[in-house]
């Protein structure tokens, strides 16, 4: 058990990471390109195969319909929800969803829930992991935005088990931050951690107390990142090309994910640069350019900059703190390598921000501290432990469409309440109860999560059962609930409608679905590679034919090519990779002589005086064997 | 029988088992029992606050669910079902407030009617809310509400009386003040309430428990009128 191999995720808007505990040291594990950051793009390519993050960005510009980003965006929320967010992103949600149902994704001409495709991005880190370590990994600590509520929680988690992971913990992202900068300071005090990643803004404030982690407040804004920022300076170059250039380039997926590839690189460079230029070609050999300074960035940017202080102010207020009470203030997340963001963080909190750790990396690091002390700890862990809070208030429904809260926002987890309903009618068999969670008022303003039915409510006269109802938040912030008729002693019968959310028989499906995929892309990359090298000899055979070395074959040796050329030739139209594997090792085996024979000739020419370096080995008849690669050292 | 719970431990079979037992370490099936006998504390108003956390920070170090990760499903409930208790009654212990309205309610007390949820409910079902003005403040709050209802037409024909928002401000002033001074007489209660359990009769505990409601009563009074007040101050013309 200890020290078993559980590794940290960061699944984030923009980007991914996975990371595990070398020792006493966090560290990311990279992709197979060498790079710590998977891009959280999901692409489906010519052969219907799922491509994930760098190989999938090119999808984006060249067919944007069969790409995805940003999908974090869309988890756990219903199509009403959405409506924002499609039009400042190229979603394209299937036509025939129903209000409270989960989203579906077109890519290509297939869809997807978001929880599906975030799985295609945990499948990619879990196989970076996996190859690293030369094992399996099945264990995963996933972080969150702290402010995501209950079913962003759960399809977080549902997209963990599509992904064949068994999500041990899901940590919210700033406290995650918090870890991995406290693991080597061993301090007492206040810490404000302020994340703003691609898509969400966080706000967390802790008490560091000999090695625990106590969040005092949370708050933030789930959609509220970079992604704006990019989305303005988008809208503005539109325009600016529709004013000067009189292109409307809006309606095109392809000119708009040019635009957002330079307005990224363009906000990236105004970090460290006071000016740069987006020059972008466009369609019909026109050009876009522009002079963007610091200054009008920033002008720009303010709006959006300003959106993250009433939060701040809030989770202040909550903390009982003043500004003056802060020790440090760490920053997390892409988007504060933005100086006015830097500037923003300082008057608030009137304290230098630490930046030592790298912003993108900070979360994934400290979900691969927390994984260790979930593993049973280790030396640099063994003292830390995590309190986390839950960052909205949980409710119910009561008379008049008002809602009760029954643990309030900022209460440390796990937490739990109870609740008394009884009946309205004699003989009523079930009571529904509506949960929500939120800061509002009335129940319609805050998000609902869950409808429960209570069935199975022993016939009594009105008023009569005393049902105790549990409300339990678990530590990974997702809400458990009981129910017991206490009169009878009855547990009852509980029947939850989530009111966005997979349920449990649909993640099931979706896993069984995922490993059907792991088969299915296996062998659909089995049989495209086939056919690559059964075209590469087919090549080959028909450049031996017009070579001298054929004519020494006898005729038995060439019938007997032409007929495996033939077999082979047909059976790599099918999909059965073995069959094609079969004919290319017969036809291998056949064309063997004449291999031999073109070799002799290659020799003989190059003792005509040329030297073996400059023989013409890899091109043409004179190959040393035109057929079989593998004779190449 | 605060402090008394008493079982067996299900891993080893010694006795007197808490939240853990004390021979083996293992944590115990939760037992439904007040916050304060959670703690071990008697049903006293007046709380060491600094130990109290003291005592949650090693309770955690052992209850949370972090540390049961790789421990048997049933361990695993039950750490969760504890420290979801610990959570609750140390949240509702270390607030003044909080604790002393849990502790009223463990005496058979309800102090819905003030509430928060009350006063929405009337709101929206437009039943006045059953709500008793304290009496020594039943003349401020008559002056205090026509000024507010003269503000509110001021500012839906777009008018802004200066002199009128500054009479506002200045009385909600005072009200925050006496809102803030009742804390320091509810801890005056506090100590009497302590001095009864230890030897008082059951009259002086009633006699203290219902001052301690009237005064819970005017707090939250005075604090939906302040709410109630910044919202009108706070609306737009």
């Amino acid at each position: 058990m200890i020290n078993e191999r559980i590794v940290g995720i960061d699944l984030g808007t923009t980007n991914s990471l996975v990371a595990f505990m070398h020792g006493d040291t966090p560290a990311v594990i990279p992709g197979e390109d060498g790079l710590n950051l998977v891009p959280s793009v999901v692409a489906l390519d010519e052969h219907d195969q799922i491509i994930v993050g760098s190989g999938a960005r090119k999808y984006l510009i060249d067919t944007p319909e069969r790409a995805i980003y940003s999908v974090k965006r869309l988890m756990g929320r219903g199509v009403e929800d959405v409506q924002e967010e499609l039009k400042l992103f190229p979603f394209r949600l299937a036509e025939d969803l129903q209000a409270g149902e989960v989203l579906r994704i077109k890519l290509g001409d297939k869809t997807y829930t978001p929880p599906e495709i975030s799985a295609f991005i945990l499948r990619q880190l879990k196989r970076n992991a996996e190859r690293f370590f030369g094992g399996p990994v099945t264990k995963a600590v996933i972080t969150v935005p702290a402010y995501f509520n209950d079913a962003q929680r759960q399809a977080t988690k549902d997209a963990g088990r599509i992904a064949g992971l068994d999500v041990l913990r899901l940590v919210n992202e700033p406290t995650a931050a918090s870890l991995a900068y406290g693991l080597d300071k061993k301090k007492n005090g206040i810490v404000a951690v302020y994340d703003l990643g691609g898509g969400t803004f966080d706000i967390s404030i802790l008490k560091l107390h000999d090695g625990i982690f106590e969040v005092i407040a949370t708050n933030g804004d789930t959609h509220l990142g970079g992604d704006d920022i990019d989305n303005l300076l988008i809208t503005i170059a539109l325009d600016d090309i529709r004013g000067d250039l009189g292109f409307d380039l809006r309606r095109s997926g392809e000119g708009v994910q040019t635009i957002r590839k330079a307005v990224i690189e363009a906000k990236i460079a105004l970090s460290a640069q006071n000016s740069t230029k987006l020059d972008i070609d466009l369609p019909g050999g026109k050009r876009y350019q522009r002079e963007i300074t610091r200054e009008l960035f920033e002008t720009l940017v303010q709006p959006i900059l300003d959106r993250t202080v009433a939060p701040c102010k809030q989770a202040l207020k909550d903390a009982g703190l003043k500004p003056e009470q802060i020790d440090e203030v760490v920053l997390v997340g892409g988007s504060t390598r933005i100086p006015k963001v830097r500037a923003l963080v300082e008057g608030l909190f009137k304290r230098t921000p630490h930046t030592d750790l790298n912003p993108d990396e900070v979360v994934a690091l400290g979900a691969a501290v927390q994984a260790n002390i979930l593993a049973g700890g280790s030396e640099a862990t063994k003292e830390m432990l995590l309190l986390d809070v839950t960052p909205l208030s949980l409710g119910i429904e009561v008379a008049g469409g008002v809602t009760d809260k029954i643990i309030l926002r900022n209460s440390t987890i796990p937490a739990s309440a109870t609740q008394f309903y009884t009946t309205q009618v004699d003989g009523q068999a079930n009571v529904a109860i509506h949960v929500l969670q939120g800061e509002r008022e009335l129940a319609k303003d805050c998000r609902s999560l869950a409808r429960f039915d209570l069935k199975g409510v022993p016939p009594m006269t009105a008023g009569m059962p005393r049902i105790e109802v549990k409300f339990l938040i678990d530590a990974n912030g997702i809400l458990h609930v009981s129910a017991r008729e206490q009169r009878s002693g009855k547990e009852a019968e509980i029947e939850v409608q989530p009111s966005y959310g997979l349920t449990d028989e649909q993640v099931e499906s979706m896993l069984l679905e995922s490993f059907d995929y792991a088969e299915e892309d296996f062998r659909q990359r089995q049989v495209i590679e086939a056919r690559n090298e059964a075209e590469t000899i087919l090549t080959a055979l028909d450049r031996g034919r017009s070579s001298p070395a054929w004519g020494q074959l006898t005729s038995e040796e060439q019938w007997r090519i032409a007929k495996l050329e033939k077999s082979l030739g047909d059976v790599k139209k099918g999909e059965d990779y073995q069959a094609i594997r079969k004919a290319i090792d017969d036809l291998n085996h056949a064309t063997m002589h004449l291999a031999e024979l073109i070799m002799d000739s290659a020799l003989s020419t190059a003792l005509k005086g040329k030297t073996m370096d400059q023989a013409d080995l890899g091109e043409g008849p004179a190959a040393p064997h035109p057929v079989a690669k593998a004779d190449f050292e | 029988m605060p402090g008394d719970v008493t079982s067996t431990c299900w891993s080893c079979g010694t006795m007197r088992a808490e939240h853990f037992c004390s021979a083996c370490g293992k944590v115990q099936p939760p037992v439904p029992v007040d916050y304060f006998s959670f703690f071990g504390l008697p049903r006293k108003l007046n709380i060491d606050v600094p130990a109290l956390e003291r005592e949650f920070y090693q309770l955690s170090r052992k209850l949370h669910p972090d540390l049961y990760t790789g421990a048997d499903a049933r361990e695993q409930e039950w750490s969760l079902e504890q420290s979801s208790q610990l959570n609750d009654a140390y949240r509702t212990l270390k607030d003044p407030i909080k604790r002393t309205e849990y502790l009223l309610r463990l005496e058979g007390v309800e102090l819905e009617e003030q509430s928060k949820t009350a006063t929405e409910q009337a709101r929206v079902s437009g039943q006045v809310k059953k709500q008793v003005v304290p009496p020594d403040l039943l003349e401020e709050v008559f002056d205090l509400n026509l000024q507010l209802e003269e503000l509110r037409t001021q500012k839906k024909m777009g008018e802004d009386d200066p002199s009128l928002i500054e009479e506002i401000g200045r009385q909600k002033l005072e009200l925050e003040e006496k809102h803030e001074a009742l804390l320091d007489e509810l801890k005056r209660h506090w100590t009497e309430w302590d001095r009864a359990i230890d030897s008082g009769t059951e009259a002086d505990r009633l006699k203290i428990r219902d001052r301690m409601v009237d005064l819970l009563n005017r707090r939250s009074y005075l604090r939906n009128l302040v709410r109630d007040v910044n919202e009108v101050l706070e609306s737009g013309a």
